[in-house]
């Protein structure tokens, strides 16, 4: 009799579990708009938004000044583990006539950068930090080699 | 049901036409044959076709996916760009396969289903063979269908092949019993396995709103077992792509693995339009009671858009039952068969012979 009752309860545990996993797909498939991740990318292009934390390449916040928050102090290119960062720096003498280091070029390889975003904490500054763009195909290798800080821009005001 | 929906007239009237301009008794019944074969075959194409691309979006959907989308509006040219690609592709066969079976095996396959779909009631007349012993003769000839797979299997000469196809053979050989078990509670009930009868039967409602609670256990244990008997998911043993890469028909390649890609779908439909024959009065309208403009207004509706409005209900249950649940151990298969769908459908059986002695179907 045991045996018995064991053999049906074990019946309707099973259906009752095969209905509840039917019931989550069929959930999924009654509401198409909710539910489906998936993106025509090269459709949506225009209204395309990547998720917060995605890594894209290194970029430096400019400014409406034309002005970004660079000091020159080279510790993304220690902080770099595959020398995809180097800083160009210079001399440059002040108002005051102190020559004070300065950013000359930030050149950033994004062909050999990992997007390990080591170099973002390592900032003292905050100056750079990583783009959400991931359409980084261009026909010739050079153009992968770009320079950071834009041409005339210079250092932020209070920023030491 | 309407007159103008009964498709007798049609093709008496061509039966006529033929038998008056040939006159020769045996030339006329080849003519027949040729054009009810290919018809036959065109509908094949074209299921095929349609079913390969709701399958793919109905699993997409299943999946939070979107499915194909870029052949055609959303994606409708797909399957068709798929047919042309297997097409073009080369036949490759074996080394040390068996060459004559190697070949056999996908046109078995699709013979069997062929022979299968001739006793479809699609609407009143329109059926290609109504034999008096259709349903039985269905369950029959759809185990012919494992003959195809267990050659593909043996001719391969390939290890994965053979496990595939013996899988497919234990499964479709336990399945296959409740299949006719769970058909046969409701033949009980018909007292004929006419297709045509079956369907007149239930006129008055379809039986499994007749039949009471024993209709509806049958109508659950033919889809499962139905779903097994196509080698679908979950019950996918024979071509399980983890262990066995593509079971039996691993070597396969071009047309011949069409063929068997097809006779899976077309295997699919057939186990359908039986269910709905038999447990959904196949093209009979939905009526109820003493409705009478209800009943009208359903009667409008053509048999055909009823047959092919159940069928794809149940098609879509199977497909819901493959993207949902996970697959099942060849051991849990056979105690799924043996311990449980088997014995339920036997007192089901019983129930329903008491039901139908006592005459409390409706």
């Amino acid at each position: 009799m045991k045996a018995i009752i064991t053999y049906i309860s074990e019946i309707i545990q099973g259906v009752k579990s095969l209905l509840t996993g039917m019931k989550v797909t069929g959930y999924y498939i009654s509401h198409p708009r909710k539910e489906i991740i998936t993106q025509q990318y090269p459709e949506n292009r225009e209204t395309l938004e990547m998720f917060s934390r995605f890594r894209g390449e290194v970029i430096m916040p400019h400014d409406g000044n034309n002005e970004h928050r660079c000091t020159g102090c080279s510790a993304c290119e220690v902080a770099c583990p595959n020398g995809t960062i180097e800083i160009l720096w210079d001399r440059i003498p002040n108002e005051e006539g102190r020559k004070v280091k300065t950013l000359d070029k930030f050149v950033y390889h994004l062909s050999m950068c990992t997007m390990c975003a080591l170099c973002i904490p390592a900032c003292p500054t905050d100056a750079i930090k990583m783009g959400q763009d991931f359409e980084h195909a261009v026909f010739d290798r050079s153009q992968l080699t770009k320079i950071l800080n834009k041409p005339g821009s210079k250092l932020m005001e209070g920023v030491e | 049901m309407l007159c103008i929906y009964d498709f007798t007239p049609l093709t008496q009237a061509i039966h006529e036409g033929l038998s008056e301009s040939l006159g020769n008794d045996l030339a006329v019944k080849v003519i027949e044959m040729v054009i009810v074969g290919a018809i036959f075959l065109g509908f094949f194409a074209i299921l095929g076709l349609i079913l390969v691309y709701v399958e793919r979006k109905v699993a997409a959907f299943f999946q939070q996916r979107l499915g194909p989308m870029r052949v055609g509006f959303w994606g409708t040219a797909q399957t068709l760009a798929d047919i042309i690609k297997l097409l073009m592709k080369e036949k490759l066969v074996n080394k040390m396969a068996d060459k004559l079976l190697f070949n056999l095996a996908p046109f078995v396959v699709l013979t069997a289903t062929a022979m299968a779909i001739s006793v479809m009631p699609f609407a009143k007349g329109l059926q290609a063979y109504d034999l008096n012993i259709g349903l039985f003769y269905v369950i029959a000839i759809s185990s012919i269908g494992v003959v195809g797979i267990l050659l593909a299997g043996w001719s391969s000469n390939n290890k994965y092949s053979l496990i595939g196809a013996m899988r497919s053979g234990a499964q479709i050989v336990s399945y296959e019993l409740s299949v006719g078990l769970s058909l046969l509670t409701i033949v009980i009930l018909t007292g004929t396995l006419q297709m045509s009868e079956i369907v007149e039967s239930q006129r008055d409602g379809w039986w499994i709103f007749k039949g009471h609670i024993p209709a509806f256990i049958a109508f659950v244990i033919y889809v499962i077992a139905g779903t097994a008997e196509t080698n679908r998911g979950p019950f996918d043993l024979a071509e399980a792509e983890s262990e066995l890469t593509a079971g039996f028909h691993t070597e396969y390649s071009g047309l011949q693995f069409a063929f068997f890609f097809l006779a899976e779908f077309l295997n699919m439909f057939i186990i359908a339009g039986i269910g709905a024959t038999v447990f959904f009065g196949g093209w009979m309208p939905f009526h109820i009671g003493n409705w009478e403009g209800f009943n009208m207004i359903m009667d409008f509706i053509p048999p055909i858009f009823w047959f092919f409005g159940k069928v794809s209900v149940i098609m879509f249950v199977m497909m819901w039952f493959r993207w949902t649940f996970p697959r099942l151990r060849i051991d849990q298969l056979l105690t799924l068969e043996w311990k449980y769908l088997l014995p339920i459908n036997l007192v089901n059986i019983l129930l329903m012979s008491f039901i139908s002695l006592m005459g409390w179907h409706f």
